[in-house]
């Protein structure tokens, strides 16, 4: 196999399926940040790349090549000629239940603050077995 | 009559709507328009057991007229219509239940004070903005329970998490951490249920669960439902609390809300079995290699949580703490029943998820009326509870006995069922599992109703008076106790007609009997 059979392979996977490893290394690395951040405000922004990861998800699978905006233009009725609507409605309340999720989650991060001054997760647990 | 389907989570969420608007005028009347919600819950979806039992024919209410796959599905069936009665039961009475926590400020010393910050609380905006919270987690619930669309379950179980949140939160300063982890692993689990319903759609283009259920069968061995199946585990897994993924639940069960702790601890992991059920073996079905495999691992964790959860309830001083450990133990005996994989075991699950929901919430309603009267939580200080609260008692040794497994009690009757289907199915191990966690089981339990019975009294200080006419508690909060304690009984001596007559006739085609 030589260089140039490895670079057609990397340019189809990428071409084929890079938008997908890329969605699938933001929703790691959201992940990845919950779990290793000590501060509960950077536990809370990773759980929010997670979700925006999965959203864009979505967004992905709906595309097709050669696709218009789902608005029926009088032109054509054959429903191969639009891209599919349904994830992006789907999305829209993915997006507002994540806005109604971060919205609780801050609130609770205020309580926490204004009672014990720190959203460290070591600090934290200390001041509050005292 | 048509319409009912659709009430049951309706006028919940219209009257969480409505709920603060009225507080603010006056601070009762949220609260009775949230009663009174919830009491048309009950009333409706008694009328579709009715319905669906004289019929024998599932109920399907298309919601604006559209028709499935197009459009959202409610389907009631014999399966879900039981669940659906427990759960507006248990919401109506413990809602009933919570009024007098707003009502009368507690004698507390000073220094008890900072820990008993939710008890004094009762203006407009806390009373009203519990009660809301309260309705939108019974809507999210009652939803999830009966939706027939892939999405709208998420939507629903959103709804429920988010209103559990706040409603985990109120209970005082602990809380709130208990309740932003378990923000932080719900949205996980809410995210994997998101990716798993991802893979599904895009390789059938439906979101309907009878549908999907219907394309499904010429991919059962796609590496998609490899993917979502594997996800679901881990997505309701995290939400009904199966043994690796429990960790939010004992901070979360220890310190929410007094008043609203028997709904969130009763209810809020079983909608999420319930829903894993219909993935499981309608959805996907049985016949697919994967949910073969998939339950292996989930009997498995189940046994695990079933051993671990029972050992660590035994090492707890907290009862709550301790009644938390004994859930992950009885979420681990829905686990099991579903992994087993056969007739018996479905219906074990299904009525485990019935008589958990009362066991635990009568539990949890009796620490909180001692908690009302003596702001007391530790096992140690119950001795001669019988006499300062003699009918609490008694639901507490009947729902104890119910959890041990002791005729004619309905904890039995869901063990019986969970033997019978691994004897049929050739699972000894089970067996074994069941045996060893009925002891520690009665060893927890038995110390408690020890220290009750046997140990000397202690020394209480009564911080709320009690009850009219010689009653220890009010009316409000006696009465669903002691229905709860023969409801126990009631759905122990009813066990074969539930079995034989409502939940074998919903079981998926594959497995009827």
């Amino acid at each position: 196999m030589n260089s140039a059979d490895i670079f057609g392979l990397v340019n189809d996977f990428l071409a084929d399926r890079g938008i997908y490893a890329l969605v699938l290394i933001l929703f790691f690395l959201g992940m990845f940040g919950m779990i290793v951040c000590k501060n509960y405000l950077k536990k809370l922004m990773s759980m929010n790349i997670m979700q925006v990861s999965i959203i864009f998800f979505f967004l992905c699978f709906a595309q097709k090549e050669g696709g218009m905006i789902p608005v029926l233009d009088g032109i054509t009725n054959d429903p191969s000629a639009y891209i599919n609507p349904l994830p992006h409605a789907l999305m829209l309340t993915a997006i507002v239940v994540s806005l109604g999720t971060t919205g609780v989650a801050l609130a609770l991060l205020m309580r926490l603050k204004d009672k014990y001054g720190t959203v460290e997760e070591d600090e934290l647990l200390g001041r509050m077995s005292e | 009559m048509r319409h009912l389907p659709v009430l049951i989570p309706i006028l919940p969420l219209v009257s969480a709507m409505l709920c603060l608007v009225f507080s603010k005028i006056n601070r009762n009347l949220g609260k009775y328009i949230v009663i009174c919600a919830l009491t048309a819950s009950l009333a409706s979806s008694v009328g579709l057991f009715v319905q669906v039992m004289r019929t024998g024919e599932s109920v399907h209410y298309y919601m604006g007229g559209w028709q499935p796959p197009l459009g959202i599905e409610f389907v009631i069936d014999e399966m879900n219509v039981l669940i659906l009665v427990a759960i507006a039961t248990v919401a109506l009475f413990v809602c009933i239940y919570s009024q007098s926590f707003f009502s009368g400020k507690p004698k507390l010393a000073e220094s008890d004070r900072e820990e008993a910050n939710f008890l004094d609380r009762d203006t407009w905006l806390e009373k009203g903005g519990f009660y809301a919270l309260y309705a939108l987690l019974s809507a999210g619930l009652l939803g999830m329970t009966i939706t027939g669309d892939m999405f709208n379950l998420y939507v629903f179980l959103e709804i429920a998490s988010i209103s559990g949140y706040g409603l985990i939160a109120l209970g005082g300063d602990k809380s709130v951490l208990a309740s932003f982890r378990y923000l932080l692993l719900g949205t996980i689990a809410a995210s994997f249920y998101l990716l798993a319903v991802a893979y599904m759609y895009s390789i059938t283009g439906t979101l309907n669960m009878a549908d999907m259920g219907m394309l499904l069968a010429s991919h059962k061995d796609s590496t998609n439902v490899l993917l979502a199946v594997s996800m679901l585990i881990i997505a309701f897994g995290i939400k009904m609390a199966l043994f690796p993924l429990h960790g939010w639940q004992p901070d979360a069960y220890t310190y929410a809300h007094p008043a609203a702790a028997p709904l969130i601890s009763g209810l809020m992991s079983k909608a999420p079995a319930l829903a894993m059920m219909r993935y499981m073996f309608y959805i996907i079905g049985v016949d697919s290699p994967y949910v073969g495999k998939a339950l292996t691992v989930i009997g498995f964790l189940g046994a695990c949580g079933i051993i671990l959860g029972s050992v660590m309830a035994n090492a707890q001083k907290d009862f709550r703490r301790m009644l938390a450990y004994s859930s992950v133990a009885q979420i681990g005996y829905i686990a099991v029943g579903l992994s087993l994989g056969n007739a018996y075991g479905i219906i074990a699950a299904v009525f485990h998820i019935l008589i958990h929901a009362f066991m635990k919430s009568s539990l949890f309603m009796v620490i909180g009326a001692v908690r009302y009267r003596y702001d007391e939580v530790m096992i140690d200080k119950f001795g001669g509870l019988n006499k300062h609260l003699p009918l609490t008692t008694v639901t507490l040794v009947i729902a104890a006995l119910s959890m041990v497994g002791i005729p004619p009690t309905g904890g039995f009757f869901s063990k019986w069922y969970i033997i019978m289907g691994s004897l049929e199915s050739g699972h000894y191990f089970y067996l074994v599992v069941l045996i060893i966690s009925s002891l520690l089981n009665a060893v927890y339990f038995f110390r408690v109703l020890e220290t009750v019975f046997v140990n000397k009294d202690a020394e209480l200080t009564e911080i709320r008076p009690a009850g009219p006419w010689k009653f220890e508690l009010p009316l409000s909060m006696l009465v669903p106790i002691v229905l709860f304690g023969i409801i126990i009984i009631a759905i122990g001596v009813l066990n074969a007609p539930i079995a034989a007559d409502v939940l074998s006739l919903g079981l998926p085609e594959v497995l009827a009997i």
